[in-house]
Parts: C-alpha cells; structure tokens; sequence
C-alpha cells in the first residue's frame, strides 16, 4: 500500500507552503481584492513563473520540468491554501493539459513553451448565462474558421491571452482555441462574488480560431478535461478547507467569553470537529482522484467526481463555519474569513457545482456496474 | 502512488492465503452477527488453528506467543482472514484489549498462566468497566472493593459487558478510595468470572436481541495478588486498555452505498433525482472511509507512526449506515416496517441494522465522545470544564 505522496513531493510541497506564506499572505491577496484595476497579482505571478511551477506538468521537450500531475496535485493544494490570486488554474489545469490532451503538435509546440515561462495566460470559456451549460445546444458557434457569441463569465477572461471556448459546430461541440488579441473579441470586466479572482464577459464577433480535437466532437475531450481539472481544484479545495479550520481552531483557543476559550465549549468543539472530519473525506477523496489522474485509470470519472464534490461541501462548511466561530468579528471586513468563503464559492462552481458531479457520478458507477 | 504490496508484503499475504485456504471454506455472504454454543466451538478451534500457524496477535512479541510481525501485517492477515468464513469476534476483546493490559501490568506469573489460554482461544476474556452510572464518564464507576486480609471484597454492577456470557475471567475496574478525586481511586483486578458471587444477566436491548450483559458482583473476594497496577492507579492501567480499544473499533457492519443502489436499481428508483444525490453523497462517505483506511496503511507500511485520521472510522460508518437504513426502509413505503426476512426485500438487511445502528453510535465510545477526542488530542482545544475534578468521590454529585 503506497496510497501517500512520496518525500519528494512532499518536500515540494512544503517548499511551496513556504514561498507562498511570504509572498502571498493575505495582505497580498487583499490587494487584489480592495483594488478594483488590479486583476491579478502580477509580481507573484512572475515569481510561480520564474519558480517552474507552471511547467510542471509540461514535458522537457515543451519547456517544461516534466514532472508528473502528482506533483501539480501537491501544488495545487497550496495554490488553495494560500488563496493565491493569480491565473493558475486556467492556465495551467486548462490551457496546458487541453493541449496536452488534444492539441496539435503545432499547438504545443506553439503555446506549451510559453506556458512554463509565464507569457500565455489562458481561460475557459464555457458558461452563456444562468444554469449549466448545455454542450449539446450552445448559442456560441464556430465555422471552421469563424468564432461567433458571448460568454459569461470568463474566469480570468479579462487578463487572459487565450481562450478555449465550447461552440457549437455540425450539431455537436467543438473546443477553440481563440488568441484574445485580436479584433472582434470584445472584454467587459465582470462583478463577481470573489474579485481576487478576476472574471469577464466575452463578446467574440467573427473571431480566428481554431479547434483543438475533431470538429464537433470534442465532448469526450471536454469531459476529460473536466475530470482532470476536477481533481487538481480539488486540492486546492482541500488547501483551503484545511486552513480554514485551523484559522477557527487558533480562534477558539484565544477568544474567551463566560470566563474561558470559546473553544472549550462543545457546540464550538464539535464543530470544528466535524470539520476536520470532513476535511479528511475530501482529502482521502482526493488522492484517490490523483491516482487516476497520475495513471489515467478507468477509475477517473468517479475518482475526480467524488472528490469534487467532497471537496466543494468540506471547503463550504469550513469557511461558513470560520466566520461563525469568529463571531460578530468573522463578519467584517478587516478579517480574512470572509477571502475563504468567497474563494470557497467560486471554486464549487468554476467547473460545474457538486450538483453536476453528484450526477456525472453516479452515471459513472451505473456505467461501470452495467459494464 | 498505488495500491500494490512491497515483496515482502505480497509474500505474507501469500503465506496468509494459503493458510486461511487450507483451513477454512470461503465466505458466501457477508458475515451476520452470528452467536451461541456451536459458534462459540467453532470459534474456539479455530482460533487454536490460526495460533498453532502463527497468525494469533501478528503483532505482539514472539515471547509472549505472537509472531513479533509488523501492524501492517496485521492488517493484511484481517484482510485476507475476512474473506474467508472465519468463526471470529469472541476473542477481539480479551486479546484485543485485557491480555495487552495482562501483559503491561501484569505479574510474570499472570503472564504464564493467563497468555497462552487466550492465544489458542481455551479462555475468554471480557471487560468490565462500564456501569449504570458510568458510561462515557467512565471514572464516576461505583463498583466497590475493599480490602479484606489478603483479599479484596467486591460488590456492584457492570453494565454492556460484551461476552460476559461466555467468559472466563475479566479486568475489572473499581473503587477502591472514594475519599479521593474520581480517576485516584480506582483500581484495577483480574477477576475470575465463574466465581459463585458473579452473577451474568443478558440485557434485553434496544434491538430486541440479547447479545450484552449486566455484570452483579456479590461479595466476590479477589487476591491481592491478582490485582493489576497499583492500588489507585487503575485509571493509568485502564487508558492502556482503551488505548487497544481505539485501535480495534472500526467500521460499521451493515449495508452501505452498494446494497442500497443494487436495491434502488431493483426498485426502479435510479431515474428519481433525490435518491441519485443521496447515493452520491454516500459513495462518497464511503469511499472517505476505505481511502482514509489506505492512508493509515500506507502509514505502517512505510513504518510509519499513522496520523489521526483513522479516528473518523466510526463516526462516519455509523452514521451513514443509520441514514441508509432510513431511507432503505422508506423507499419500500409501508412495506418496509415487515422485518420478517421471508417477505423484506434483501432478507431484512435494512430493518435489521436500523435497529442496530443506534447501538452503533454509541458503543466503543459515542459520536460525542470520538468529537471531542479530534477537538482535544487532534485540534488542540481545551477540554470541557470538569467540575469534579478535584472534589472527593463521595462528595460528588451523581444521578
């Protein structure tokens, strides 16, 4: 049994924990959040940039370290403790892995490189509006040649050099691959509840693109996608929650009322018991998903489902139940609970909410009991 | 990352394998709660068998009897040994938890004369610690000794004694100092449960089955030199036994998120919204436990000390299995109050276990309870206000 991230790994990661605590404290993240014109944190970009972080997973003959996705896993889970504001999982869960999925070799060959060295920054483009997209009947299409429609909201679609955008094309869906610098791509900046991650509309009239897979075809590839990306945002769920509870936890053994640590009373006891366990679900959960993703088992689409969603509930409940232990003070600005919690919803959301993958679920194990 | 045995882990599970299969048949269904004499025989023989071959207590030192293995060769030995049809459970607690605390506490002489009967299964141990009044707070116990020339005078009641029924000896623990603070005047015996003034009485439970016991003790008189630790340090001696308790408590036997999607699969019920989401939430719960499980094992496999997470086991499968019976039961309507096996669907497993799981949530120590041992030991947090912490046993307030 070897069902454990290796020392190495490890040792990544507690080298990234401890970047990150000096470079993205939530001083830093607030600086994002408290100003409007700021949409990602550029110097902390530049420093994952000149670390390799964003070739991990990219292969040496792409500019990357070629290290495996367990290592981006590891990663990942500090990206979400730290709360890190900059475009890392569009870039890298999306962009790089759709292209090392689908792309051409030109496309790798063309993009891949300047992925690792931080000068490509990505997003996907899926959501038209309220509910789920439906892949099997979007408003936004694609000629062949000719991108046409509006998406909203784009996660990192303002900053962002290239999009991958779901299209509709021979009554199917196909993925594009769209250079945001150019005429016909309109960007409107987009309100949203978590603004250290910033999110735009995309308005594309007769926009260049072109399709990463077949022409209309690419459902399979898209839901691969998700699968992988379910996972590597899992961990950053998993970093998150985690800090959370202990952000509640230091709380409760320093704040008094009625004469001794809030902390010692059961309702708070319990509380942040129940979150640690479900912190271990999500977790455990989640390195299931890391397996599957690390060998590209049969297994993925219930590994990354499973831990999506244990995930987005253990972050939910942790950061809903930092600010509570907080008290009247967890519901002011001046504390950071609150950066959790609005993280917490957008990362239950970004790539479809647990309701989605309750069902992509449990339609895996039906395939698989029917198999 | 993988699922895969080191060498010599996969030469032990070989070596296991070929042991369970020449000594036992494979297991044709999930195993019941299965009692009574002829269970207790079979049990009996074949925890002799599993001794003479080597595989009683893996983990404990050869001079004792065991086979000085590591913990995760236990684990791999329970693995295979579950799925055979393995008459197990009447040995769990006293060479799970008594015979450790024999084996801490106790004198050379206890040691020979107690040790070897247990490994090959010819002498039962129970533990007889909880009372009426004393169930979470198990240092309020009542059950008196006193001392009398070399011997030590018993009298009281234990309660939930798994067992007992069919015991031969005991660790008991008592009051021996009422005039001091609760956890100073306990201490702690080994008891010989065939003594004339023990008297055994199945508890009718919840459940409707009789499977625990009250224990009364009626001027039982005990050696001196049958006592095990201290006079007054029971409470040290008695951590030590619920220490090995913590290690032994594991899942919840009953049906999961498998048995109820085969169900819901046979009743229609997968195109039903609702019930997907709840069957997702409980695949998850699941495998949360399975995979925490593997985490721990990778633990012992590296020779690693494992971290705490193997403390959410029992909170999470009892729970769960509580809230499956629930909704198995209300996803047959009316028909699912029938506990008849001839006429419930999947011979009653739903029904049987609705009735067991609150005994689940409360035995080898309360969902409350395991919640506050993550807060204290895991998290840190400051225990719950004690307010008889210093005050003499007999002047306690009790109820």
């Amino acid at each position: 049994m070897n069902f454990d991230f290796s020392e190495d790994q490890k040792f990544l990661g507690d080298q990234a924990r401890k970047y990150l605590s000096e470079q993205c404290t939530t001083a830093e993240v607030r600086k994002v959040l408290n100003d409007d014109g700021m949409a990602c944190h550029e110097s902390l970009w530049n420093g994952i940039a000149e670390m390799g972080w964003l070739g991990t997973a990219i292969p040496e003959e792409y500019g990357g370290l070629g290290l495996g996705m367990l290592e981006l896993c590891v990663l990942a889970e500090e990206i979400g403790r730290a709360l890190a504001p900059v475009p890392f999982s569009s870039t890298v869960y999306m962009l790089a892995e759709a292209l090392k999925l689908g792309g051409s070799e030109a496309q790798k060959q063309a993009l891949l490189p300047e992925i690792a060295a931080g000068k490509v920054i990505g997003a996907y483009a899926s959501s038209e509006g309220p509910g789920a997209p439906d892949l099997s009947a979007l408003k936004t299409t694609f000629d062949g040649s000719k991108l046409n429609g509006t998406k909203i909201p784009v996660l990192d679609g303002d900053i962002a050099t290239h999009a991958l955008v779901t299209a509709a094309e021979n009554g199917g869906v196909s993925l594009v691959l769209v250079d945001l610098n150019q005429a016909g791509v309109k960007r409107t900046v987009v309100k949203t509840l978590d603004p250290t991650r910033s999110h735009a509309e995309l308005e594309f009239t007769d926009v260049a693109g072109e399709r990463i897979g077949e022409a209309g075809q690419a459902s399979p590839l898209i839901d691969k996608l998700m699968d992988r990306a379910a996972v590597l945002i899992a961990f950053e769920q998993t970093g998150g929650a985690d800090r959370a509870v202990e952000m509640a936890t230091d709380y409760a053994k320093s704040r008094y009322a009625f004469g001794r640590p809030i902390g010692g009373y059961q309702a708070i006891k319990h509380k942040l018991a129940d979150g640690w366990v479900k912190n271990q679900v999500a977790r455990s959960n989640a390195y299931y998903g890391a397996w599957a993703l690390s060998t590209d088992a049969d297994e993925l689409p219930e590994a990354a489902a499973a831990a999506r969603v244990a995930a987005s509930e253990a972050f939910w409940f942790a950061s809903k139940e930092n600010i509570q232990t907080h008290g009247g003070m967890g519901f002011t600005w001046e504390v950071d609970c609150h950066l959790f919690y609005r993280r917490a919803k957008l990362l239950a959301v970004q790539v479809g909410s647990p309701k989605i993958w309750k069902e992509k679920l449990i339609s895996a194990l039906e395939n698989k009991a029917a198999a | 990352m993988d699922f895969n045995d080191t060498p010599e882990e996969a030469a032990f599970r070989a070596e296991a394998r070929a042991f369970l299969k020449a000594n036992l048949p494979e297991k044709k269904q999930a195993g019941g709660r299965e009692r009574g004499e002829e269970f207790l025989k079979r049990a009996k023989a074949w925890q002799k068998t599993k001794a003479q071959g080597g595989f009683a207590q893996i983990t404990w030192p050869k001079a004792v009897g065991g086979r000085g293995g590591t913990p995760m060769q236990q684990v791999i030995w329970n693995q295979e040994e579950s799925s055979f049809a393995a008459p197990t459970g009447p040995f769990q607690i006293g060479l799970g938890m008594c015979i450790p605390t024999v084996i801490a506490f106790g004198s050379d002489e206890h040691k020979k004369r107690y040790v070897p009967k247990a490994l090959i299964g010819e002498e039962i141990w129970c533990q007889l610690f909880s009372e009426p009044a004393a169930g979470s707070d198990v240092a309020g116990l009542k059950t008196r000794a006193v001392r009398d020339g070399d011997d030590w005078v018993i009298n009281g009641q234990k309660v939930w004694t798994t067992g007992a029924q069919f015991s031969d000896y005991g660790i008991l623990l008592t009051r021996t100092d009422p005039s001091v603070p609760k956890h100073k005047g306990l201490t702690m015996f080994i008891v010989n449960m065939k003594d004339p003034g023990v008297e055994v009485r199945p508890i009718h439970q919840a459940s409707g089955g009789r499977e625990f016991n009250e224990v009364y003790f009626t001027d039982v008189r005990i050696p001196d030199s049958d006592r095990l630790g201290e006079v007054g340090a029971g409470w040290k001696v008695a951590l030590v036994t619920l220490m090995n308790e913590r290690l032994a408590v594991g899942g919840s036997p009953g049906p999961d998120y498998d048995e109820i999607m085969k169900f819901g699969t046979e009743m229609g019920l997968m195109s039903d919204q609702a019930f997907r989401e709840k069957l997702a939430d409980w695949y998850i719960q699941a495998q949360g436990y399975k995979l925490t499980k593997f985490r721990t094992q990778t633990a012992l496999s590296r020779g690693d000390t494992p971290g705490p997470e193997n403390s959410i086991g029992k909170i999470l499968t009892a729970n769960q299995l509580q809230d499956i019976c629930n909704s198995g039961i209300e996803l047959q309507d009316h028909y699912g109050l029938i506990n008849d096996e001839e006429l419930a669907p999947m011979k009653a497993i739903f029904q049987s276990s609705f009735m067991w799981a609150p005994g689940l949530r409360i035995a080898g120590g309360t969902d409350e309870i395991l919640k506050n041992i993550i807060a204290e030991r895991v998290l840190g947090l400051p225990q719950d206000v004690r307010v008889d912490k210093d005050i003499a046993f007999d002047q306690m307030k009790s109820g």
